[in-house]
């Protein structure tokens, strides 16, 4: 059974009606926060665990556990902190927008019930700068949150002080990586750091932190409300809840809408998009995650589940469920090169295979893109792109890889007719 | 990023910009962004200064804002913190602009989910108006610049001027929106769809029909 409108969580996503306060309690935010955190923070911890949610950001890993592996003392005196991934950059992504213009309680409330269950003294959510508009929003929704007493000194009246601040970034798709992050609100360039040591032990000024994306955060006080077995009820097993997907590119009605996990591609794009450009044999191929992950041919995707191992079946990833639809009228070569170009413009420089690997990537791609390229450097990009994955401090050189290798796994032949299209031109012209 | 260079540093730069200091709304807001970080961790607030810098010098010179090295220099002091760590801060992040701009400085997306929602024919309307990319137009109203993903990909292609976006874009919408903004208009922002709200399906939302016209409180279903 499809998912009923009672079971959508961001049920203002569409900026209806207003996303102020006011508004936000009529539908439910905020109410009786103070009896959430009065189950206590092991408790907290346990129901989201039990909910089955995985993070929203990307890489799916189990938020509960995520939460649990933050001190629950400090032993030296050392504050935690809940660090908020707001920098929504990875093409395709438009759904954390979504959110803080028009649910921006839900994510607050998230915070601190967030914050409260892993200790920590304050969150900061770290949004992406070009969402000029939407900070605004944001930032008059925390003050809203603090002069109702929702935050603060005793937020809610439980007895816990918890803080919630709104750190703008400045147009840097590397600091929605989580140790850039914490450097970047540091006051410093964004550039990720070596791990260990991980955030829970040492992070935001060395101190015990967590980094959530926004829609695992805003969806923690919906689960604690409705029980981690309603949230569980949707999706297959390991791949649990509900999730907002964001349909962009070649369909009737591109969108954003929350579904259940799981749901095939088909019924995706048929009930909520108007099906794909020009119908379903003009389907060409699908990134059904965000720019990082590879692409799947028509027919591979078509009943593919939406979730995490459903696509990995597929050779590709939910990532953040960014789903870029292309039909037989687009130039899938250049769709890729355009992503090469994206990444060599966001490599942060640190490390040479990436701050090298993804401008060379990107080259070799364009002459793909014409054709003027011999055909032994298909081969040899490939093996650059292995070069370049796994061998950088963070996964930006793997996500520059995969949309490379993903075109050239399945698109093989087209490059090489371009190859040899151009060749035949070359000849003729001479 | 590695083609971004800083304004050089001139006599006539010094003498336009070394006397910088905070408006009396630029300096209360300087002070609340400190107070967000911990004491001693001052230097938290660097982006939130540039970013103001950058706003208040826009003001005064009618552009989008930029930041002169005296200006880099003044949040150095201001922070305490040495003024090259000021300067990576400035040139690492994009939305700093750390060359003159236009009045209105236009961000055409150009990442595939917009490339393939016809960004190509955005970028053209641009250049058809005498618009180049990296560059101001001579009358000092325009600065193109091609971006990448803004996040704004269910309601391709899109550009951002200054503050606001204008996304469901056509070349004759791009056209009619940058009409209005030289003729010192001031454009609904958002979708330029007729019938679009925000991003729900073009027609009207599959799902929530009930919150089109009234907060509805689905707790009630539960």
């Amino acid at each position: 059974m499809s998912l009923q409108d009672k079971d959508r969580i961001f049920t203002n996503l569409y900026g209806y009606q207003s996303w102020d306060l006011k508004a936000a309690r009529q539908r439910g935010d905020w109410d009786d926060t103070k009896a959430l955190m009065a189950r206590g923070q092991d408790a907290i911890i346990e129901e989201i665990k039990a909910s089955g949610l995985r993070g929203r950001g990307g890489a799916g890993f189990p938020t509960g556990l995520k939460w649990s592996f933050m001190p629950k003392e400090s032993k030296d005196g050392r504050p935690s902190f809940l660090m908020i991934n707001a920098d929504e950059s990875e093409p395709g992504s438009c759904k954390d927008r979504e959110i803080i213009r028009h649910d921006p309680h839900k994510l607050i409330e998230g915070a601190l019930v967030a914050g409260f269950a892993m200790r920590a003294r304050a969150a900061y959510i770290y949004i992406r700068g070009e969402y000029i508009r939407e900070a605004q929003v944001l930032e008059a929704a925390v003050q809203e949150a603090y002069d109702a007493g929702l935050i603060g000194k005793n937020a809610c009246k439980s007895g816990y002080d918890f803080d919630v601040f709104v750190h703008r970034g400045a147009g840097a798709y590397i600091c929605g990586e989580e140790t850039a992050m914490i450097e970047s609100l540091e006051g410093k360039k964004g550039q990720p750091r070596l791990k260990p040591p991980f955030p829970a032990g040492a992070g935001l000024y060395g101190c015990p932190t967590t980094v959530n994306n926004v829609e695992s955060i805003a969806v923690a006080p919906t689960i604690l409300r409705r029980g981690a077995a309603w949230f569980s009820s949707f999706g297959r097993e390991n791949n649990k809840g509900t999730k907002l997907f964001q349909i962009s590119g070649h369909v009737e009605k591109p969108c954003v809408v929350e579904e259940a996990m799981s749901i095939p591609f088909s019924e995706l794009i048929e009930k909520h998009c108007g099906g794909i450009s020009g119908g379903r044999d003009n389907l060409l191929a699908v990134i059904p995650g965000g720019s990082s992950v590879p692409l799947v041919p028509a027919a591979e995707i078509w009943d593919a589940p939406m979730d995490f191992d459903g696509l990995r079946a597929v050779g590709s990833g939910l990532g953040t469920a960014a789903v870029i639809v292309m039909d037989k009228s687009t130039d899938i070569v250049r769709a890729i090169s355009r992503l090469s170009h994206f990444y060599m413009h966001e490599s942060c420089g640190q490390c040479t295979p990436c701050r090298e690997g993804t401008g060379w990537m990107y080259r070799v791609m364009e002459r793909l893109r014409t054709g003027d390229a011999a055909v032994e450097e298909i081969d040899m990009l490939q093996q650059v792109t292995k070069q370049v994955e796994g061998h950088t401090i963070c996964a930006l050189g793997d996500a520059a890889a995969w949309p490379i290798q993903g075109l050239i796994k399945h698109f093989r032949p087209e490059l090489e007719r371009r190859i040899a299209e151009h060749g035949t031109m070359r000849e003729a012209a001479e | 990023m590695a083609d971004r260079h800083l304004e050089p540093d001139t006599e006539e730069l010094r003498a336009r910009w070394s006397g910088f200091a905070w408006t009396k709304e630029s300096a209360a807001r300087a002070k609340q962004l400190i107070a967000h970080y911990p004491e001693g961790r001052q230097r938290s607030a660097v982006m939130g200064l540039l970013d103001l810098a950058q706003r208040q010098i826009g003001a005064e010179t009618n552009t989008q804002g930029w930041l002169p090295i005296p200006v880099m220099e003044f949040v150095a002091r201001e922070l305490d913190m040495p003024i090259i760590r000021v300067v990576e801060v400035a040139t690492f992040y994009t939305m700093y602009n750390i060359v003159p701009v236009g009045k209105f400085h236009v961000q055409v997306c150009g990442t595939t989910p917009c490339m393939l929602r016809g960004s190509d024919a955005i970028m053209d309307a641009c250049k058809k108006r005498g618009m180049h990319k990296g560059h101001t137009s001579s009358d000092g109203l325009w600065t193109l610049t091609e971006v990448e993903c803004m996040g704004n990909c269910a309601s391709a292609p899109m550009v951002q001027i200054n503050d606001d976006n204008y996304e469901d874009l056509t070349p004759e919408r791009l056209d009619a929106v940058l009409d209005a903004l030289a003729a010192g208009k001031a454009p609904k922002p958002g979708t330029q769809e007729p019938g679009r709200h925000t991003v729900e399906p073009l027609g009207g939302p599959t799902t929530l029909k009930a919150m089109v016209t009234s907060n509805f409180d689905y707790r009630k279903e539960w």
